[in-house]
Order: C-alpha cells, then structure tokens, then sequence
C-alpha cells in the first residue's frame, strides 16, 4: 500500500525515471512482461468461475450465471468433500511431518560419527529430488496387484493377494508415508540449521552445571527451535487450502474408485478440466480455493508479525 | 564431589541410550529412503517369467538385461522424449537464468527508484492467481500452445522464488565494486555482464540445478498441452507407460496378463531407472548447492 502511495506521489516522475535508467528497465522487462502475462492477464479470468462457459464465446462472451456454479457445488457436497479432504492431509503433513523432522534434526544433531551424519543427511534429502512420477512408479513397484512387491511378499508367507488399488481406505496411509518420505530430509536440514545456530558456550555451560544430555535436549534445543516450528507452522497453514497434486495424481491418477478419501481441491479442478471439461465449475473451486487462500496468508501474516516482526514475509 | 560423579555416570548412561536410539532411527529411516530405489532397480534387471509368476523382488532369482536391451533397440519413442527433456532442460534453464538473474540485479540495485514497487508485483503473484482454468485458456485459446514445446518452458521458466534469491545472492556483492565501475565508465548492463555475473556463479549454480531439477522432473505441463506422443517429456512419457497398466491391472483383476514375449513389467522399472539415472549419478556434486539454496530460501523468500 505504501508503495503504491508513494509512486502516485510520485506520479510523471517515472517517465523522467524511464529516461534517465533505460538499460534497467530493459533488464528488469522481460521479467515483468512474464508475470503480467502469465499471471495478471489470468486474473480477470478468474471470471469464468461466474459463467456458463462455452468454449466458442469466450471467457467474456459466455452468459453470465452469478453465483449458480457455486450452489451447486455446496448442494452436491463436493466442495464440503474436497474442502475436507485437503485440510485433513494437509494437517496431517504439517504435523507429523515436523514433528519427525525435529526429532530427527535433534537426533543427526547428537551422535559424533561426522560420516554417518554426513551420508545420512544425503540419503534422507534425496527423495526431495526425485519427480512424483517416480513416486508413482513405486508405488506400481510395491502395491500393484498382479506383480506388486507387497503381494509377492504375502503370498510367499501363504497368504492372498491384497488388491491395494481398489481400497480407498489404504491409500490414506500410503500417500501420508510417501509425502513423509519426501518431505522430512528437507525439512531436517532447516531444523538442523536452526540447531546449528544455538551458541555452544550455553550447552558447556549446561554440562559443568551437571545436565544431562537428556536434559539439554528437553530444556535447551527443544525451546529454542519453538521459534522456528512456530513460524514453519503458521506458514504451513497459510498454504493449508493448497494441495500437493503431484503426489496424489501420480498415486491416485484417474482411478475413480478412490477418490471419496483422496480427493483434493487440485485433483477436483483437473478432473473438471481435462475429464468433464467443465471449466466454469473447476473455475469456480479454483477461485473458491485462491481467495480463501490469500485471506489465510493475510491472517497468518498478520499474527507472524505481532510475534516476531523480522520473519513477517511482508 | 560425588553429586558430580553420579552426574557424570547418570550422563553417560542416557548418552548412551539416545545416541543408540539415534542410530537406530535414522538408519533405518535412511534405509526406507534407499528401499524404493532399490526395489526399482532390481525389478528392471528381472528376467519376465520371474516377474509373471512370482511378482517384483528385492533380490531375484534370475538376472536378466532384456529391458535394457529391448529400450535401447526399440529407442525411437523413450529417445525422442529423452530430447524433449534435454531441450527443455537447457532452453528453460538457460533463458530462465537470464532473465532471473538480470531481474535480480535490477531489483538489488539500491538507485533503482521502483525496486520495491517492482519486487512487489512479483511477490504478489505468489499469494493470489488466477487458477488453473483461466491459465489453461489464456495458453490454449489466446497463445495458441497447445502442443507447443513452449508449453512446457514458458509456465515455469521464472520463478518469483528464484527471484528473490538471486537478489539475495546479488546483496552479499559490495555496493563499492558497483560505484568503482560506474567511475570506470561502464554501462549498466556491462557491470551486470562483467563485474556481477562471475562472482554470482555459486548463486547461479544453485538457481540453475533447482530449475534444471524442475524442468527434468516435468510432466504437469506435457499432460496438460501436449497431444503428440513424439512431444512428450521423458517423465510424462514414463507415467502414460506406468498408468496404462493401473487401469488393466484392475481390469483384469487376478488374471494373469498373456505376456508373449515382451518384457512388459521389467520395462517399466528399466524406464523409470534410465529417467532418474541422470539425477541421482549428479546429486553426489550437485547436493551442495542445492543445500545452500534449500537453507537461504527457507528462511525468507
């Protein structure tokens, strides 16, 4: 807002400022062209969640329907479903997903072998690289029912072939464990970082005073990361409403008989898409899920800020 | 003093149990993250009556090349996505670095009188879009990309993320090489080209491998705008191959699939290796930068 006051003040000033900087702005265009094209010119799009679109008249052209598409989805209890559905994984993620990491930040923080530590923070950050649809493939690899790693396991014990992708109960567990998987050596790393800061002086301090390391653990590094696990979290629910799709097109895809408990806003508004090519009615989850998005940030921003001002993002 | 001793012997003895527990567990979670990778590299080397009979294992019975062998027979369609995702990888890095690191050095640029104005159009397009649907209309019914290369570049070839970093990366340069230039005579863009671009080569490293990473990892966009099978990036090309089973798997609930010849399980596992071969033989040299990009980026965008 402040910004936006002072360049009205500022007013012709910035003709002069094009004249007198125009290799910056050249430098700075292309960048700027970018976002208000793939980004800007999209917004006023938005509009299509208020029509009934068809394809030939245009996002503008398209008979204008108010708030129709939205009761519908309310009366269907989709919306109710998917609302539901990203919240709950996305709790889930947060919470267990950081309470592992710390664990296992204060652990590679305690043991001495600088090898160990060393290939184990490798091995645990990789999976943070690899595109869900490896994912995907080893999740064939293990559960599928003819050939499945998991199957082949149960029946050389005698027992049956489990049909893993016909249980829609199962693939709760299954997408919690690799989104863990995924996620916790990246996380591990800002926790250990956060740890690493700690000043030393206060653990020898705490080890003459006779603490034991249990004891250093629960009262010096568990407290002092609060901050961080505080921020980390209040950021994580600032993006509550927006779905991992990676993960869960590429476990789920498009097999129907699972998406009572896997689907999420980000699955719903492809499938309208490139399914049922409903645009308007994926348009209007989509808007659904952007406004109460940025009104999430805006209140977590807020609160970040009347804790601790230096880690507000704005 | 014997407070103290008991101290010392009370230390040892929870020393020891945590540090062993901390052993166990991340030993263990280290294996869980191998297991995977594992799994899918013994699979492609299984022989396919193996695979039929029995099903994927850890360590087969038998050893056998035959999906190697048939993929790189047989390479036209995997080769042509393997180009695909080449000429993404690059092209988008390349341009993406570009423009970023250009972006970036205009941004830190403390005479830059609209730096903030600047900064905060990008950073706003981080909190609020205009969604999916209305993206997927401007790309296919106004810039007429469908089926386009483009459509697999331009959707991520800039990040406001990256941004930011850059310019972050750019503040660590001191502002007195900046003016020593100027007095020298040189433009802008040339203390940008000559003086800024070798000292940010780290920076660039790490902003380079997340976009590469991003572009060798993309299927998002190929799904969405792609149609011609020749124009498929590797990973997309490797989920149609995955996915089309899923569904005939559940078809043919417990029917054994007439295999013939074709080593149809193994190949899966042989394509899934080769598209992550590259990743993981460079993520030894690479892992540094990235950790340095994770750690600055996590703190503050």
């Amino acid at each position: 807002m402040q910004v936006i006051a002072r360049l009205r003040r500022s007013g012709g000033n910035i003709v002069r400022e094009v004249g007198k900087n125009k290799i910056l702005f050249l430098m700075l265009a292309p960048v700027i062209l970018y976002f208000l094209l793939f980004h800007y010119l999209v917004m006023p799009g938005a509009y299509v969640a208020f029509v009934d679109f068809n394809i030939s008249k245009g996002i503008f052209g398209s008979d204008f329907i108010g708030l129709q598409n939205f009761e519908f989805l309310v009366k269907t209890g989709d919306l109710w479903n998917i609302t539901k559905n990203t919240l709950l994984y996305n709790f889930v993620f947060l919470a267990l997903g950081n309470v592992i990491q710390i664990v296992f930040a204060v652990m590679l923080a305690e043991i001495a072998g600088k090898w160990f530590k060393k290939i184990t923070q490798s091995i645990l950050l990789l999976p943070h690289f690899i595109s869900m649809v490896i994912v995907g493939v080893f999740a064939y690899n293990m559960f599928n029912f003819s050939s499945g790693f998991v199957n082949t396991m149960l029946v050389s014990l005698g027992l049956d072939r489990y049909e893993f992708y016909s249980d829609p109960g199962i693939w709760k567990y299954i997408i919690v464990a690799f989104k863990i998987w995924s996620m916790t050596g990246y996380g591990m790393i800002v926790y250990l970082a956060a740890i690493t800061g700690i000043n030393n002086d206060l653990y020898e301090a705490a080890y003459i005073d006779g603490a034991s390391r249990w004891q250093r653990i629960r009262y010096m590094t568990l407290p002092m990361l609060k901050p961080t696990f505080i921020l980390l979290l209040l950021f994580g629910l600032g993006g509550i409403l927006k779905g991992s799709f990676d993960l869960f097109y590429n476990l789920i895809g498009t097999n129907s008989v699972l998406y009572p408990q896997t689907d999420i806003i980000d699955t719903y508004v492809f499938r309208s898409l490139v399914g049922q090519f409903n645009f308007s009615m994926g348009a209007a989850v989509g808007f659904y899920q952007s406004v109460f998005g940025l009104a999430l940030v805006l209140t977590v921003n807020y609160i970040v800020r009347k804790i601790e001002p230096d880690s507000a993002l704005f | 003093m014997a407070r103290t001793a008991a101290a010392t012997l009370h230390e040892d003895s929870t020393t020891r149990i945590i540090k062993l527990v901390s052993y166990v567990c991340l030993g263990a979670f280290a294996l869980a993250c191998l297991f995977p990778f594992a799994l899918m590299i013994s699979s492609s080397f299984m022989n396919e009556q193996e695979i039929l009979l029995e099903g994927y294992k850890l360590i087969p019975n038998t050893f056998s090349l035959k999906a190697y062998e048939m993929l790189l027979n047989n390479s036209s369609a995997l080769g042509k996505a393997y180009g695909v995702t080449i000429f993404i990888t690059v092209v988008g890095t390349a341009f993406g670095l570009f423009m970023m690191s250009m972006a970036g050095y205009v941004l830190n640029r403390k005479d830059f009188k609209y730096r903030n104005f600047f900064s905060f159009l990008i950073y706003f397009t981080t909190l609020f879009s205009g969604g999916l649907i209305p993206t997927y209309i401007l790309m296919v019914k106004y810039l007429h990309m469908k089926d386009s290369l483009f459509a697999l570049i331009l959707p991520t070839v800039v990040a406001a993320w990256s941004i930011f970093l850059m310019r972050n990366f750019m503040k660590a340069i001191p502002d007195s090489l900046y003016e020593s230039a100027t007095i020298d005579g040189a433009g802008d863009f040339r203390i940008y080209w000559q003086v800024f671009m070798p000292l940010a080569v780290p920076s660039l490293a790490t902003i380079g491998l997340f976009s590469a990473l991003g572009f060798w990892n993309e299927w998002y966009h190929g799904m969405l705008y792609i149609q011609t099978p020749d124009k498929y990036p590797l990973q997309y090309f490797l989920q149609r191959m995955i996915n089309q089973t899923n569904i005939q798997a559940l078809i043919n609930q417990g029917v054994v699939i007439d295999a013939a010849a074709l080593p149809t399980q193994s190949i899966k596992m042989a394509t899934a290796v080769l598209a992550t071969g590259p990743i993981i033989l460079l993520y030894p040299f690479a892992q540094r930068y990235f950790v340095s990009g994770l750690t600055i980026g996590a703190v503050k965008g």
